[in-house]
């Protein structure tokens, strides 16, 4: 079969958005926010996780959820005895909830780094940082997705 | 095939923190599309890409399909001496891809 034209993909994202204004959309597999706390318990296991300390960066409305610029920052003095060990993300509406894990030390100089990510609905993104004293801080951005990622066919 | 792009100051200060800027081209198929067929196209993504100065691993990243397509990564290092950084993604289907950049220290 012929890969979509444009005309025929524009027909059927039009389409999507139409049913997904009627909330009839039927949606491909994704997680829910409780999958995204199970991936998050495995990560950070039994520890309590406060907000705070972490900034998470993610523009307040995305036209095109296949790349979405995504900045996540600690405050950290990233010394030898307290730094940054890992930033994870995390999403609540994406197929799977893990978005990314970033792994540093001391050596970093400071906790910042950023990256671009696929956002498939409107949804909360989670930003969870260890820190070398085994304390896990968070932050939650809300996005709006206007047209998502991993709908169209190839 | 495959082909990064490396942004690496080629001089620093000491101590200075500088800021790594590495893209990788690959499509990163997430596993969930289809065709119009319907048949499921695998996935096909970078799983792995790991930084390391003069030997020593400085930064991980562990990613997943929620990634966008062409991986790109900032991450900030202290420039401690002169040498070399290597830059290593590693993915399904065999996906390898090593570049190094070198930087003077003074």
């Amino acid at each position: 079969m012929q890969p979509a034209s444009r005309r025929e993909f524009l027909w059927a994202a039009g389409g999507a958005a139409g049913l997904g204004l009627l909330g009839l959309v039927v949606r491909p597999a994704e997680a829910t926010p409780a999958a995204m706390q199970e991936a998050i318990r495995k990560v950070v296991g039994t520890a309590k996780v406060s907000p705070g300390r972490v900034k998470l960066e993610l523009p307040p409305l995305v036209e095109n959820g296949n790349t979405v610029p995504l900045a996540v920052s600690v405050e950290s003095a990233m010394t030898e005895a307290d730094h940054v060990r890992a930033i994870h993300v995390f999403t609540e509406k994406n197929p799977q909830p893990d978005v990314v894990g970033f792994r540093f030390g001391p050596r970093a100089g400071r906790a910042s780094v950023s990256t671009r990510v696929r956002l498939a609905d409107t949804q909360a993104v989670v930003a969870i940082a260890e820190l070398s004293d085994s304390s896990f801080w968070s932050a939650t951005v809300n996005v709006v997705v206007t047209l998502a990622a991993c709908l169209e066919e190839a | 095939m495959a082909n990064a792009l490396i942004s690496v100051p080629a001089r620093a200060r000491r101590g200075e923190i500088i800021e790594i800027k590495t893209l990788v081209s690959h499509p990163m198929e997430t596993g969930y599309r289809r065709t119009q067929l319907g048949a499921r196209i695998p996935r096909d993504i970078v799983r792995l890409f790991v930084c390391s100065y003069n030997g020593v691993e400085i930064f991980r990243a562990e990613l997943h399909p929620a990634i966008a397509a062409n991986p790109f990564i900032v991450f900030p290092t202290i420039a401690t001496e002169s040498g070399t950084l290597t830059f290593q993604w590693t993915g399904d289907n065999g996906f390898s891809v090593t570049e190094s950049a070198a930087i003077a220290v003074e």
